[in-house]
């Protein structure tokens, strides 16, 4: 249990924050609480956005007592309503680091004095945590970049991000689920889809789910693009209970 | 079915937008002003849900293939049909082959155009308001077709006519709540917020609006959490963001007010080189 700060934000929302820091403990609270309100009261609340520290409920109405709302939630975080364990997944995510997608590997080699292949292991072995989705459709804020490469983001970012690319932004790793404009460092590219608008869940990954990257060479990049495009490819994926 | 002859400057398809996929980093989005939409569809008895054409600055054309009865609300873009001025806020019969056209903005910046029974574009994640990368179109093209349920009845209701208060439009007061971060900001801040003016800068869109004024601080920024729209972020460099519909739903920028519902209608219907002040609707200290 934390001491929660509850404010409200707008005239339909209520945030509420946890001690300021970015941890997984926190994350597993903000989750269980998450999992709580909508066991609860899923009617009257329209969206839940998590933060690293944060949780903000949306009403589908403008408050009338906004402190019987507060007094509801508080009761619920501090209720002991099991939610249902959750199955979580580790994301296998092939990412091809080839020269012709690392477009910033050669400059992070130099400005860090690391060969590419210290850089790739250094970034293919850690288990990363997806922490929340968020910046742009499919965007997965993830936490376990290891510190040997943390990178300022560009001074000048790049108009054009291919989708797909996978970058360091100071102490953050991320895939840019879509073409966008972007000043990460790019390091390699995935032929997944990290956001499909088609599909009722338009991304597989979620809060709490793990991500590994698997270095696949070229060949491999435009074998697995093409299931992709034909809808034939599978992620591998593992299964963890709590 | 309506074909595109001139598709404007941004014109895209809204409804109440994409509510509850904030999880996989989705906008809202749905109209700018939704009081003025809302009411498009109230004098046509659509249900609130329906889709509606969002027009941006006048200056388009559309040719119906079809009849049906529409309505327009929000900016007036002297909107004509075929030659004849057509008024706002009021159920106007449409013939086939009729062509309606926005040209001259007198004032707003965003006007409406419903359809007896709404668009009907396609639906994705539950909204068919136009996004990139979510929808297959993210704005109007010349040639497109946008499709309407047929009418049961052209009888047309001549006293759903509404006045509209002016105020909607040319208010000088954009009233807002306290945002998460307003009580990091000095007392001295705080007062300055609302005895200031500010001046829209030239980098709006649906996503947000830039302000020209710069607002000394010091905050730091914060952990990556949830924005919505109107929340109004304050940069390190001092720039006021107002976020819009298309805003994204995490951001790392101190959030220091939150426009209203009602506040983000009127804002939405300001534009570049409009002044206005905050009207703090909250107990300051």
């Amino acid at each position: 249990m934390y001491q929660l700060q509850y404010k409200p934000f707008g005239e339909k929302a209520i945030l509420i924050e946890w001690p300021a820091t970015i941890s997984e403990l926190i994350l597993d609270d903000i989750l269980i609480f998450k999992s709580k309100i909508i066991a609860h009261k899923k009617s009257c609340i329209i969206d839940i956005i998590v933060g690293y520290h944060s949780l903000t409920v949306v009403f589908n109405f403008h408050f009338i007592n906004y402190t019987d709302e507060l007094s509801i939630l508080k009761s619920i975080y501090n209720s002991d309503i099991k939610s249902a364990k959750k199955v979580r997944h580790l994301w296998e995510i092939p990412v091809c680091y080839d020269d012709e997608f690392g477009l910033d590997l050669e400059e992070i080699s130099m400005k860090k004095n690391l060969s590419k292949e210290a850089i790739i292991q250094l970034h293919s072995q850690p288990i990363y945590s997806v922490f929340f989705i968020g910046f742009l459709p499919g965007f997965l804020y993830l936490g376990g970049l290891d510190s040997q490469l943390f990178m300022d983001r560009k001074s000048n970012p790049r108009l054009q991000i291919d989708q797909g690319s996978l970058g360091i932004g100071g102490k953050q790793t991320g895939i840019y689920p879509l073409n966008s404009p972007g000043g990460w460092n790019i390091i390699g590219k995935s032929p997944l889809l990290f956001f499909d608008a088609k599909r009722e869940k338009p991304c597989f990954a979620i809060s709490k789910d793990f991500i590994k990257f698997i270095p696949i060479s070229k060949e491999e990049f435009y074998e697995i693009q093409g299931k992709v495009h034909n809808e034939s490819y599978q992620i591998s994926k593992k299964s963890i209970y709590d | 079915m309506i074909k595109v002859l001139h598709p404007g400057f941004f014109n895209t398809i809204q409804d109440k937008g994409r509510v509850g996929f904030a999880e996989f980093g989705v906008p809202i989005s749905g109209a700018m002003d939704s009081f003025s939409a809302d009411l498009a569809n109230h004098i046509l008895n659509n249900s609130l849900e329906n889709a509606l054409l969002e027009i941006t600055f006048g200056g388009c054309s559309l040719q119906f293939l079809e009849n049906t009865i529409i309505c327009i609300s929000g900016a007036d873009f002297s909107a004509m049909l075929n030659d004849i001025k057509v008024s706002l806020n009021t159920q106007v019969e449409i013939r086939k082959n009729d062509v309606l056209t926005f040209g001259k903005r007198i004032f707003g910046s965003y006007a409406y155009l419903a359809v007896t029974g709404g668009f009907q574009s396609e639906i994705k994640l539950k909204s068919r308001s136009f996004f990139k990368n979510i929808t297959t179109n993210y704005t109007l093209k010349r040639g497109d077709y946008l499709s309407f349920l047929p009418i049961h009845s052209s009888k047309i209701s001549t006293n759903t006519s509404v006045k509209i208060s002016k105020e909607h439009f040319n208010s000088k007061e954009i009233s807002c709540l306290k945002g998460p971060e307003f009580d990091e900001l000095s007392d001295f801040q705080k007062e300055e917020l609302f005895q200031k003016t500010f001046t829209i800068s030239n980098e709006i869109s649906r996503i947000g609006y830039k302000l020209n004024e710069l607002f000394e601080n010091n905050l730091p920024p914060i952990l990556t959490s949830a924005v919505l729209p109107g929340t109004i972020q304050l940069t390190p460099s001092g720039k006021l963001i107002v976020l819009m519909r298309d805003c994204q739903v995490t951001g790392g920028y101190p959030r220091i007010l939150k426009l209203t519902e009602n506040g983000i209608n009127q804002f939405a219907q300001k534009t570049t080189n409009d002044i206005f002040a905050l009207k703090k609707t909250f107990n300051m200290f």
